[in-house]
């Protein structure tokens, strides 16, 4: 039976597609995103309609389960600007993605006395993946600093480039900080200088519209979790050349041309990389997820953004005490605010603005390093996305300033 | 719930031992030593304990971290200050079910300052703050015990 292909998911109102968001300010999506209703619903049809594995059965469930997942790896490489949707692969998170990529791209290309570059605003998981590397194959680590002003420290550049790294690692959008680095600018002369590119896109690509070709990373990391999707599913975009030189790294059902007793032949891209059975209602929310995306316009999203970061520091920098890091120009970051109010401790404050119902994070943001070597333990981050306005600026506003009443006297 | 004066959770006597703590910094001539972290938020706390005759004649804290955080630190300096190795040690059993269980029930031990505490149970998030010192000094106890 031939089943035609689902409409596209298309944006309703906020209301009607974020109904639990009546009460609640969740300035938190730069943890994780809400659902929208429709993508929901479209997830649940894997199990409403009839659950089947992908890529194996002949009948009716399985080729909707199968075309569905497919169809999102085409959407995955449409919405991140690859030609090819075989460089798509389906993990369970950026953290899975960027473990792969150093136990298969690592293992094999990385030798003793080779450079690795990471940032010192990297998240953890694109930090210790290649720290863990480094130690097991002696090779040099070489950070890269950060600035005052939360940007990347660009006259670091030549002092990296001369060192010849094999491997970068970088983030598109810092997770604390908001910037987002000058990618197009540098990645060019790190890979003319021999340097394999990671990108992590966790923070980038559900916020900035992507296209790997202009970025010109060899590998682009990201989560369905932080974009309307589900969590559990991340995507590992890279290079066809690169992928196909890679050995894989997860070993089971699914990754296999043959088995033999004597020799074992491994599946085409991307299938190599995607052993065992996915989590494929997640696939398909992340599909639906990126079609809700589309319907908006990945323009709107970033506009929508701008003015909400505009705003955001029009309205809180008018409460005194209150130190927003990163950035300040809204062009150059993303809606991820991390901030200081009068000392208060992130996590004293975070509760507190908790009990406004507004969700905040508090804490390191998997960013120890940077935090380390600007003498805090953490910081509180409002993050904004797609279902937030100008009102939920105005409720952490007065939030702040209620919350500053209680430590009034906590000189400190 | 609404931020007021008369905070459930961030008494007074908390913000006056988070502000002001009376035994905070390194302590000459301990006995016993841990650190403690708190790796969800990155806090961390020292204590310095200087035990005689089994006795918990001094401690001291130090360290970075919230409010809840410190304000137990610093008061665990002043209630474990004078009691025997085993009363502390009961003190510290004590206090943590008295803190755990939802409920409150009538404590065995007179908890001083501690019963400000309280209202960290509306905050489970929150417990560990305000165990992060007395895991700590259960561990300065063990490891000494150890070596």
């Amino acid at each position: 039976m031939k089943i035609s292909p689902p409409a596209p998911i298309e944006a309703g109102t906020i209301e009607d597609d974020f109904p639990f968001l009546g009460d609640v300010i969740f300035l938190d999506s730069a943890a994780t995103s809400q659902m929208p209703v429709p993508v929901r619903a479209f997830m649940s049809e894997h199990y409403e309609l009839g659950a089947s594995n992908v890529h194996r059965g002949v009948y009716d469930w399985s080729v909707r389960a199968t075309d569905r997942f497919e169809d999102t790896r085409k959407k995955v490489a449409s919405l991140i600007g690859a030609d090819d949707a075989c460089e798509c692969i389906f993990t369970s998170g950026t953290t899975d993605s960027l473990n792969m990529i150093a136990q298969s791209w690592g293992e094999t290309n990385i030798q003793e006395g080779d450079s690795i570059v990471v940032t010192l605003m990297e998240h953890h998981s694109n930090l210790l993946p290649w720290m863990q590397l480094a130690e097991r194959k002696r090779a040099k680590l070489i950070w890269w600093d950060v600035d005052d002003n939360g940007n990347l420290a660009l006259e670091q550049l030549p002092e990296i480039l001369a060192a010849q790294p094999k491997l970068v690692a970088l983030t598109w959008v810092s997770n604390v900080l908001g910037t987002i680095n000058p990618i197009e600018k540098i990645v060019p002369q790190l890979k003319e200088h021999g340097a394999t590119v990671v990108l992590d896109g966790a923070q980038g690509v559900p916020h900035l519209r992507c296209d790997v070709k202009k970025l010109g990373a060899d590998f682009l990391t990201f989560s369905a979790h932080k974009m309307l999707g589900p969590t559990g599913v991340g995507v590992l975009w890279g290079r066809r050349e690169i992928l196909e030189s890679m050995p894989p790294c997860r070993f089971g059902g699914s990754m296999i041309l043959s088995v033999r007793q004597d020799r074992v032949l491994w599946a085409a891209l991307p299938h190599k990389f995607e052993g065992g059975t996915p989590n494929i209602s997640g696939v398909h929310g992340l599909g639906a997820a990126i079609d809700y995306l589309n319907s908006i316009g990945m323009d709107n999203v970033r506009k929508h953004e701008i003015d909400l970061i505009t705003y955001a520091f029009e309205r809180l920098g008018r409460v005194q005490g209150l130190k927003i890091y990163g950035p300040a120009d809204p062009n150059l970051r993303s809606g991820v605010m991390s901030f200081d109010f009068r000392g208060i401790h992130p996590h004293d404050l975070a509760t507190l603005i908790g009990r406004e119902n507004i969700c905040v994070r508090a804490g390191h943001h998997c960013c120890q390093p940077l935090m380390r070597k600007w003498g805090r333990q953490g910081t509180t981050r409002a993050s904004f996305y797609i279902y937030n306005n100008t009102r939920d600026v105005d409720a952490l506003a007065v939030a702040l300033e209620k919350a500053g009443e209680v430590f009034k006297d906590v000189i400190r | 719930m609404d931020i007021t004066a008369d905070d459930d959770l961030y008494k007074a006597i908390i913000l006056e031992h988070y502000a002001r703590p009376p035994h905070k910094g390194p302590l000459l001539g301990h006995t016993h030593y841990d650190e403690g972290i708190n790796p969800s938020c990155g806090d961390e706390i020292e204590l310095f304990i200087k035990i005689a005759d089994d006795t918990v004649e001094e401690v001291n804290f130090d360290g970075v971290g919230c409010s809840i955080c410190l304000a137990s630190a610093s008061i665990l300096t002043n209630v474990l200050r004078g009691k025997s190795v085993a009363e502390a040690k009961l003190f510290r059993e004590a206090f943590k079910k008295w803190i755990t269980v939802r409920e409150p029930e009538p404590c065995p031990v007179d908890l001083d300052e501690l019963e400000a505490l309280g209202g960290v149970r509306n905050y489970p998030v929150r417990l560990k703050c305000a165990l992060l010192a007395w895991e700590t000094f259960e561990g300065a106890l063990r490891k000494q015990s150890e070596n």
